[in-house]
């Protein structure tokens, strides 16, 4: 569950895109926002899980907190 | 995050101009990219026509005799289907090859992926190196005003000179 007091930042819809455009995305989105704003993608790309947590890895941006369900993967990330 | 004092680096080749091989240098110089690396790719031979303003990859089944022949669009069944196509077909049939160009951008699109001329847009736009390579210019006849801006022209060394302080480097 999310923190009550979360705030999200920015909300990206990767829905239906295909690898690697939702990296692409998020790192196009993340690098906008200011450090220790968190960022929600949600995408539907079963790679997502894998390449996001490596995208998170080499760039610094923590995952705190992910979740699947319906087909659809969310990830929030705190830019680093 | 970076290991050392700087980031990470890759440097490509980019040697094959079909439409299927143009894929892996953009997808990986973009990823690479937005993974904080940096990137130059080196375009040679039949490669070098991937940075020309007009882009005009294509992919031939003839030449790619595991390249699954599937519908993108009608009944799911049908969709699955792997079309069985004599080579005297893929061969010799005018058009052909542009068909199946035709049906591998139209799945690309409903798989939700990327073109390779937006995928070449944000390698640019994010700061990767593209060089084009001055001999494959002179053999085939180029200019550098057929390719987009930003585009760098070098030679093998130029190449090597990058890829001596790479972390990856992978010939495609």
């Amino acid at each position: 569950m999310t923190e009550p007091d979360l705030v999200i930042a920015l909300d990206l819809d990767c829905r239906g895109m295909n690898c690697p455009l939702p990296i692409l995305k998020t790192k196009k989105a993340i690098t906008g926002l200011a450090t220790g704003d968190v960022l929600r993608v949600v995408s539907t790309d079963p790679g997502s899980i894998a390449d996001m947590a490596a995208f998170s890895r080499r760039t610094g941006n923590e995952i705190i907190e992910q979740s699947e369900g319906a087909g659809e993967y969310t990830f929030l990330f705190r830019k680093g | 995050m970076n290991n050392g004092d700087r980031p990470k680096r890759m440097a490509l080749i980019a040697s094959k101009g079909t439409l299927d091989w143009a894929y892996p240098p953009f997808i990986l110089a973009s990823t690479a990219v937005a993974l904080d690396m940096e990137v130059a790719i080196f375009f040679t031979f039949y490669g070098l026509p991937l940075l020309m303003k007009d882009l005009k990859a294509s992919v031939s089944p003839h030449a790619n005799p595991a390249m699954p022949m599937k519908m993108p669009f009608g009944p799911e069944g049908l969709r699955d289907f792997n079309w069985p196509v004599p080579n005297l077909i893929s061969g010799n049939v005018p058009g052909f090859d542009s068909m199946a160009t035709s049906l591998m951008k139209q799945t690309f699109k409903k798989k939700g992926v990327a073109t390779i001329e937006e995928l070449r847009e944000i390698s640019i736009e994010s700061g990767a190196r593209l060089i084009g390579c001055q001999m494959t210019m002179d053999v085939f006849g180029f200019e550098k005003e057929q390719f987009i801006d930003g585009v760098e022209i070098g030679g093998a060394a130029t190449f090597l000179e990058y890829a001596a302080d790479s972390d990856i480097s992978l010939f495609i």
